[in-house]
């Protein structure tokens, strides 16, 4: 069921448009992420969602109200921003409390409810300090607190996990959707690494120059993605240009000469048409053996998996190979590339440019 | 060894200059107008070389002097009153501006202090005259006339004119400092505009608006260009009781006693002020 729907939302900025007809349904609980480059409009939708900033055109419905014009404090939203945006001058609790207050809940419930989200998030013990005397970690969370407080309909999260580092990030994205899956809150979240949203999400969004390119399960995007950009933006792949060929029923890429046999119905042939095959897809056998033969250019071991680039005929390629707990082929030796036809996607015509 | 001993002079002989003129032009000055302020004055023969206390007596004691002192710190009070009230604001909206236009009032407010003050003093008393463009405005709309020029009113006015920049210079660098986001993060959590400043933008600029106020208030307690221009003969600030003391009593010990107690009141004044409000700010504010 349909809990927030966003209807042709657009924003122009003077000349300038940063949000292009958005056109999205978000059901009740779900975790869905807005993901993109820097520049793409995924912050600037997520604001318009939070009334911080008034949609051009179009319209944004809440549980059926429509909430277009609503003034951010009347939205009731939970919103995480970037910054966190604590308020400096307010203890850990007066932070939490402050949206409780708002509401006017009395006191002996304010707190109960600001001792909940505080145990919710691990901060019980940091309960009168202030924001300066927490860590990054802890101020994210002491913001997730206060959004949660105050039970949105809605939480939106923007850029949540990229003031922190590597490993702190890492915890994050599993607190978080912990917090996520226990409160069971509605959530948007705006992020620009692939990685982040595909481990948390439920759907992903992905936002290309303003507009919606794809929508979908962060597995269906990873594997089916619509485009060239998708293709790469979303984990690594090689991309390959090459004309579509059709002998019979057999079909297959022509790069350079070589043919790689792959399978798209839709296709006409002589059509210019991009490859794409994931690093992890391609296995590696011994010279001689695969579909493609190529020299290993330079290898990166890291840690559970090895990275290779390759020189083949058709061009270098990337492929990534768990470790097995054996050293792989040396930097230089000769090598045969193999991988199941059905693990090429065929993008088609033009889309090669957008890589 | 050349290399340590050079190392250890080195911050004297940067800090030599400096402290020099410090010492030349503040120091020695206002010791020897302390010492000065101890000398025994006779009308006739002029300053003695003996030693006494009376000046300091008789300016505690006489009504004339106190109702001067007293009249000092309620302008003072009143101007930095005013400029808080008219900065503070001010410096928000300045704050919130976008550029061309930010640079543009950031110099209406910072060019007057590029206008000297005798000018700009001269410049009020023109238009708060018995028949300045106030009072002309007055009566065309049907009021009586005011006498304005010569009250503490018109000092009142030209001070706050003087001293604004003072206030919102540095309420707005405070402003500056502040996470845009904090403020729409108070929105979000169900604050109204005016709630959100209240709650959320007010507190993180109470060190802003203390400095300015300390800057306006001793400014004010010891303006004399203004007071003596817009106060007339009569209505006497500190400074310009000193300047009377001096130049028309020729009882320049006496002068120098009240320039002290000025000093002095001054500081206790403002350091019990900072004590007060810096204290509670810096414990929350860090």
């Amino acid at each position: 069921m349909a809990f927030l729907t966003l209807e042709g939302v657009s924003k122009e900025f003077g000349s300038f448009t940063a949000v292009r007809d958005v056109t999205l349904t978000i059901d009740k609980g779900e975790f869905v992420s807005l993901l993109g480059p820097s520049g793409c409009g995924k912050t600037t939708t997520l604001q318009m969602i939070a009334g911080l900033v008034e949609p051009t055109e179009g319209r944004i419905s809440l549980d059926g109200r429509d909430i277009t014009r609503e003034k951010p404090n009347h939205r009731g939203l939970g919103v995480v921003f970037q910054s966190y945006a604590l308020f400096p001058h307010m203890t850990v609790t007066q932070n939490v409390a402050f949206g409780l207050e708002m509401r006017r809940v009395p006191s002996a419930e304010r707190m109960e409810r600001v001792r909940e989200a505080l145990s919710l998030v691990q901060l019980t013990s940091f309960a009168d300090r202030y924001p300066r005397q927490l860590s990054g970690g802890q101020r994210q969370r002491v913001a997730i607190a206060r959004a949660l407080v105050i039970a949105p309909p809605v939480l939106l999260l923007d850029e949540p996990l990229s003031n922190l580092d590597a490993k702190l990030r890492e915890e994050m994205q599993f607190e978080l959707r912990r917090i996520q899956r226990k409160v069971g809150t509605t959530t948007i979240m705006v992020t620009h690494d692939q990685a982040e949203a595909l481990s948390i999400s439920d759907r992903v969004v992905v936002m290309e120059g303003g507009r919606m390119t794809q929508v979908d399960a962060p597995y269906r995007l990873y594997e089916q993605p619509s485009n060239a950009f998708i293709s790469s933006f979303v984990g690594k792949t090689n991309l390959l240009a090459g004309t579509w060929r059709r002998n019979g029923t057999s079909s297959a890429v022509d790069i350079g000469g070589v043919l790689l046999e792959a399978s798209a119905p839709e296709i006409a042939a002589g059509t210019p048409v991009t490859l794409s095959i994931r690093p992890e897809k391609i296995l590696m056998r011994d010279a001689g053996a695969g579909r493609l033969e190529g020299r290993v250019a330079s290898r990166f071991f890291l840690g559970s998996q090895w990275l290779f680039t390759i020189d083949t005929p058709i061009g270098t390629m990337m492929v990534s190979t768990p470790n097995q707990g054996v050293e792989p082929p040396a930097e230089g030796s000769p090598v045969g590339l193999d991988w199941s036809p059905a693990n090429l996607r065929i993008i088609a015509g033009t889309a090669a440019a957008a890589a | 060894m050349i290399a340590r001993s050079s190392t250890l002079s080195a911050p004297w002989l940067l800090a030599g200059p400096g402290a020099l003129f410090f010492f030349g032009l503040v120091l020695l000055p206002l010791a020897l107008t302390v010492i000065l302020s101890f000398h025994a004055y006779d009308h006739s023969t002029g300053i003695q070389n003996t030693f006494t206390l009376s000046h300091y007596v008789t300016v505690v004691t006489d009504s004339y002097y106190l109702e001067i002192f007293w009249r000092t710190l309620r302008i003072a009070a009143l101007t930095t009153l005013i400029c808080a009230a008219i900065g503070v604001p001010e410096a928000y909206i300045l704050s919130r501006m976008r550029d061309p236009w930010r640079s543009v009032f950031l110099l209406v407010i910072i060019g007057p202090l590029l206008v000297s003050v005798v000018v700009r003093t001269f410049g009020w008393s023109m238009l708060l005259g018995s028949q300045g463009l106030v009072n002309q405005a007055l009566q065309l709309v049907g009021f009586a006339p005011a006498r304005i020029l010569y009250t503490e009113t018109a000092i009142v006015i030209a001070l706050v004119h003087v001293m604004l920049p003072f206030m919102v210079i540095p309420v707005w660098t405070a402003l500056q400092k502040l996470d845009p986001m904090v403020e729409a993060a108070a929105w979000t959590l169900g604050a109204s505009h005016f709630t959100a400043l209240r709650r959320v933008v007010m507190p993180q600029v109470t060190l802003g608006m203390l400095s300015g106020s300390l800057i306006v208030f001793g400014l004010s307690a010891s303006a004399f260009a203004v007071p003596a221009l817009l106060g007339g003969r009569r209505l006497k600030m500190a400074a310009t009781l000193v300047y009377d003391e001096y130049l028309h009593e020729l009882n320049w010990p006496l002068g120098a006693a009240i320039a002290i107690i000025v000093l002095v009141a001054n500081l206790c004044i403002m350091l019990a002020y900072n004590r007060m409000v810096e204290a509670r700010a810096r414990r929350t504010l860090g």
